[in-house]
């Protein structure tokens, strides 16, 4: 079973994850900011990360930065899901490492076939 | 009566006080007491001399009002002398000039028989002048000591007090060679006398007044009763009319003039400044000086033998009653006057013989070729001779021609030797075309009329006992009557000399002046004076000068008179003022000028422009050519300061663009971090509206339950989007300052009782505790709804915070001296230590921060700190409070 951990600080954006990824066989963990999200990958290295930026205490730019300097976390693919909307923010996510971007608001099938194609390729 | 020597000793400890006095105030020159502008308008009072203090009585007694004039004339003169002295005293720094003849000299281009001819005036008016005080003293010294007439000069008191005064002013005047330099000791003296005199004066005319007799209409009454009275108050004639102008418009000149007078008003100020607090100190004293003339001489009528002169009337008034004290005070007074007179005075006739006769003439020989500490010396020495000369000439003077002339009529005829001076002075200042060839035309003219209408007569009654010569004129021309000239027979003779040598001079001075061009470098001189409306229009650049001149010779002849030390200072000044460089040989114009500028002070203008053209060669310049340059070099001056002008206009333009602009930027960038943060604010529960409802629409299978939660979330999304909505709105609304506050007077426990009640049922359901401590009456000016908002999101914070059950939240009022503190504290979580900071800024995280606000929408708090502000009030958060989170509302109890 593919392991997939979201990371954001809105319950409501995570509810309707956390049900959308669970239909369609996932394992979903849940973490409502950087510093939970980089005790539970520790733990339990996921295949993919769904990554807030704006989160209180550890942000969505220095959690990706401390997973992509562990190389035992390499195979854990990240896509950025944020209100941040503008060229430049979307450049830096991806420059950082991220292998796809999403900004809010977002469509949840769109954003699930992406998942899909990424852990099954 | 009082024994001579007791009177001679009062003297002697009288004049060592003044000495120690002064030697006081010199060393403290730049002390608030001595160097101000009291000071500087007390020591002009040196115009009221024995003349005023003894003379004024008398005339007032013989004459009546007509003793007005001299005081009137000073009075009506000051707004017009304010004008006048403005312009004299800052050419006068300029060029440091040291005396009234430096003064006209310099205004017709440094001609030393202008200042030659203008130092013999002076001294064949002042002389006399002196002399009449040394009368005075002694008159009143017999008065006192009811001595009778001396055998011979040595047994003569009036003999020792003269010389006295002479090592009085050797001593104090003549401590530096530069005669420009001031004397503060010795003006504060003249400035102490002046006081006391006055005060003297005043005390003896309210004992006259109020204890010889019951006050002013006492008086009046008695001396009402005396047959000629009418003759006293009023104007008998026309003639007296015409007199009465004259004498006033003769005290004017006086004011300008009198050589004691330009030292004291131009020599000695300090600060031109002190020239505005003068123009109605010196009148008011004037005033004082004459509350009491016309009591005392009616007092002296109605009590004293007739025989008596009526001159001494103060004197005699309190001895007759036996108030020997009073009568010594008097005489004390008098004496002030004598000293502050005969001092400066003879101080400035010494400057002036020195410097503009003795060594332009002759002396300047042997000083160039001597060493400059010798030079400084024979300058004093030379100073200090003239002084005794002078006043013991005087006293010769009143031992020879101890006529019956009254105080009065000796110092009127002072008046209108000085008054000579006056077309040259007056008109040069404000006419370029006056030349010096005129100014010495008309001062002869006006001279040969004054000595014919006023000293021969004299001579011819006292020396020849000839009074046909007076009555029918010379050889019997009746139109030469000296009394009389031309027929004209309605003036006394002070006033017909007066008018007469005043209308020859002024013609003479006129007519010459049209016919006749001065020199290029009178027309220089004239120029400067005639424009001088600021230092800067007097620096060195406005002087014409060609030649060749080269700096180590000219340096060579400043140092004789000046020495060393202040030579090369004062080149050093030069050169940085200018940046020039002090290798340079060859001298220009600039330095030439500055030369004599520096000798002027030593040695007089006349002698300065002597000594500098000795050592440099100076090519003639014509009239036109100076007047060309003289043009051009106010032309750039006026050039250049517009530029200057449109420069630092400019500049101001440009650097208020600048802020504004910057200021148009940092707005610019707020309102697109605004924009930015509104639609990432609107992005999130937008966001999840859409999730959900997506959620919901692909799945319909899903339970009934889970389905509820979805779609509660959707309505809970909406609900924040318009929260968030109507909060960017209002402090929108609030930030640009559109929103003004309904202020009006609240009870202040009401309106937190409102807010209380209104989360009621929100604490109710967590089970929260909300304490709140009564002030009842606490009414202030505010917006309720506004205010009601900040108090209830603070609760609502408070409130989502803390834990359920034991959350506590507690709100307290405390009144202190201006303000009122609302604390809002609760035992929840607290602020985030790294919170602190942002937790009033609306969306500070948007693009500087990637870490979120804890509080929902993030403008709750900036909405609070808008409205409190907007009540001068203040809201913070207490950053050390641990237990949880404590807000501090401060509202002002006034001024809201």
């Amino acid at each position: 079973m593919k392991k997939i951990l979201i990371v954001d600080d809105e319950p409501n954006i995570v509810m309707s994850l956390e049900f959308a990824f669970q239909k369609l066989g996932y394992k979903v963990f849940i973490a409502r900011d950087g510093s939970e999200a980089l005790t539970l990958i520790n733990e339990n290295i996921p295949d993919l990360i769904i990554l807030d930026i704006m989160m209180p205490q550890v942000d969505g730019y220095e959690t990706i930065k401390q997973v992509k300097t562990n190389p035992a976390f390499a195979k854990a693919k990240i896509i950025f899901l944020s209100a941040k909307s503008k060229p430049d923010d979307i450049e830096k996510g991806l420059s950082l490492g991220a292998d796809a971007y999403f900004t809010k608001p977002f469509s949840v099938k769109s954003l699930t076939t992406a998942v899909d194609n990424l852990i099954n390729n | 009566m009082m024994p001579s020597y007791a009177i001679i000793l009062v003297i002697v400890c009288y004049l060592t006080l003044l000495f120690v006095l002064g030697i006081w105030a010199d060393k403290r020159a730049r002390s608030k007491w001595v160097h101000n502008p009291w000071v500087y308008s007390l020591s002009l009072a040196v115009y009221c001399s024995a003349w005023t203090y003894y003379g004024s009585v008398g005339i007032a007694a013989t004459s009546g009002v007509s003793f007005l004039t001299i005081y009137l004339g000073p009075v009506i003169a000051l707004p017009l002398w304010f004008i006048i002295m403005k312009r004299v005293v800052m050419i006068s720094k300029q060029y440091q000039v040291s005396s009234i003849a430096d003064f006209i000299s310099l205004r017709y281009g440094n001609d030393r028989s202008i200042g030659a001819l203008v130092t013999v005036i002076c001294v064949v008016g002042v002389v006399p002048y002196i002399s009449l005080q040394l009368k005075a003293v002694s008159e009143t010294f017999d008065i006192l000591s009811a001595s009778k007439e001396q055998a011979s000069i040595y047994m003569d008191s009036t003999f020792y007090i003269a010389v006295l005064l002479a090592v009085f002013a050797a001593l104090f005047g003549t401590q530096t060679a530069n005669a420009s330099r001031r004397r503060s000791g010795l003006m504060f003296t003249v400035a102490v006398e002046s006081v006391l005199k006055l005060v003297f004066f005043i005390a003896i005319g309210v004992y006259a007044t109020f204890y010889l007799f019951d006050g002013t209409s006492d008086l009046y009454n008695q001396i009402s009763a005396l047959e000629n009275f009418e003759e006293l108050t009023t104007f008998s004639n026309m003639e007296a009319t015409i007199n009465w102008y004259f004498m006033i418009a003769l005290s004017f000149f006086a004011i300008f003039l009198l050589p004691r007078q330009f030292h004291a008003s131009v020599v000695e100020n300090t600060d031109v400044n002190h020239l505005k607090k003068a123009s109605w100190v010196f009148p008011l004293y004037l005033l004082l000086f004459n509350v009491f003339v016309i009591f005392i001489a009616w007092a002296g009528k109605l009590l004293l033998p007739q025989e008596l002169n009526p001159d001494y009337y103060i004197l005699y008034l309190p001895l007759a009653h036996g108030h020997k004290l009073l009568g010594l005070m008097v005489f004390l007074g008098g004496l002030s006057s004598v000293i502050s007179m005969v001092v400066i005075s003879a101080l400035a006739l010494s400057t002036m013989i020195s410097n503009n006769l003795i060594i332009p003439y002759g002396f300047l020989k042997v000083l160039n070729k001597r060493n400059p500490v010798a030079n400084v010396k024979s300058i004093k020495n030379i100073r200090r001779v003239a002084i005794f000369i002078l006043i013991i000439g005087a006293y010769f003077f009143y031992v020879n021609f101890n006529v019956q002339l009254s105080l009065f009529s000796i110092g009127l005829i002072a008046f209108v030797v000085i008054a000579q001076l006056a077309p040259a002075f007056f008109i040069g200042l404000f006419w370029n075309r006056g030349n010096g060839f005129a100014v010495k035309m008309g001062i002869l003219a006006g001279s040969i009329i004054t000595f014919y209408t006023l000293a021969l007569p004299f001579i011819a009654d006292v020396f020849l006992q000839d009074s046909l010569f007076v009555a029918q004129g010379p050889a019997g021309i009746t139109l030469l009557k000296p009394h009389m000239l031309f027929g004209l027979d309605f003036m006394p003779p002070v006033t017909h000399a007066f008018f007469w040598s005043m209308v020859f001079n002024l013609m003479v001075y006129l007519i010459f002046s049209v016919i006749r061009k001065g020199d290029y470098r009178e027309r220089n001189y004239a120029e400067l004076v005639v424009n001088a409306s600021s230092y800067g229009d007097m620096q060195e650049n406005a002087f014409v000068w060609r030649g060749e001149a080269y700096v180590p010779e000219i340096r060579k002849a400043l140092v004789k008179f000046l020495g060393d030390k202040r030579t090369t200072r004062a080149l050093d000044i030069f050169y940085r003022k200018y940046g020039l460089d002090p290798k340079e040989e060859k001298a220009d114009a600039r330095l030439v000028n500055f030369s004599e500028k520096l000798l002027t002070g030593s040695i007089g203008a006349a002698s300065a422009k002597l000594v500098i053209s000795s050592v440099v060669k100076e090519q003639p310049v014509t009239l036109p050519e100076v007047l060309k340059i003289l043009e051009e070099n106010k032309e750039t001056i006026r050039t250049n300061k517009q530029l200057q002008q449109q420069a630092y206009e400019l500049q101001r333009l440009s650097n208020s663009l600048k802020i504004a602009n910057e200021s148009l930027i940092v707005q610019d960038k707020q309102k697109d971090e605004f924009l930015d943060t509104v639609a990432h604010e609107l992005k999130t529960p937008t966001a999840s509206i859409r999730a959900a409802s997506e959620i919901l629409a692909d799945n319909d299978d899903m339970p009934v339950a889970l389905k509820q939660k979805f779609l509660d979330n959707i309505v809970a999304d909406a609900d924040r989007l318009g929260i968030i909505i109507s909060n960017i709105l209002d402090l929108e609304k609030l930030s640009s300052g559109r929103e003004t506050m309904d202020k009006k007077p609240h009870q202040l426990n009401n309106t937190l009782t409102k807010a209380v009640d209104g989360t009621y049922q929100l604490a109710l359901k967590k089970g929260i505790t909300i304490t709140k401590s009564h002030l009842e009456n606490l009414v202030l000016h505010y917006d309720e709804d506004r205010m009601l908002q900040v108090f209830t999101n603070l609760l609502s914070n408070s409130i989502k915070f803390v834990s359920d059950k034991d959350g506590i939240i507690n709100v307290n009022v405390l009144e202190r001296d201006n303000d009122v503190l609302i604390t809002f504290s609760d035992n929840g979580k607290g602020v985030p230590q790294g919170d602190m900071k942002y937790i009033f800024d609306k969306f500070y995280q948007s693009n500087n921060q990637t870490i979120r606000k804890p509080l929902g929408s993030g403008m709750g708090l900036a909405i609070c700190k808008h409205i409190i502000e907007s009540h001068n009030g203040n809201i913070e958060v207490d950053q050390h409070f641990k237990d949880g989170a404590r807000f501090y509302v401060t509202l002002k109890k006034h001024g809201l």
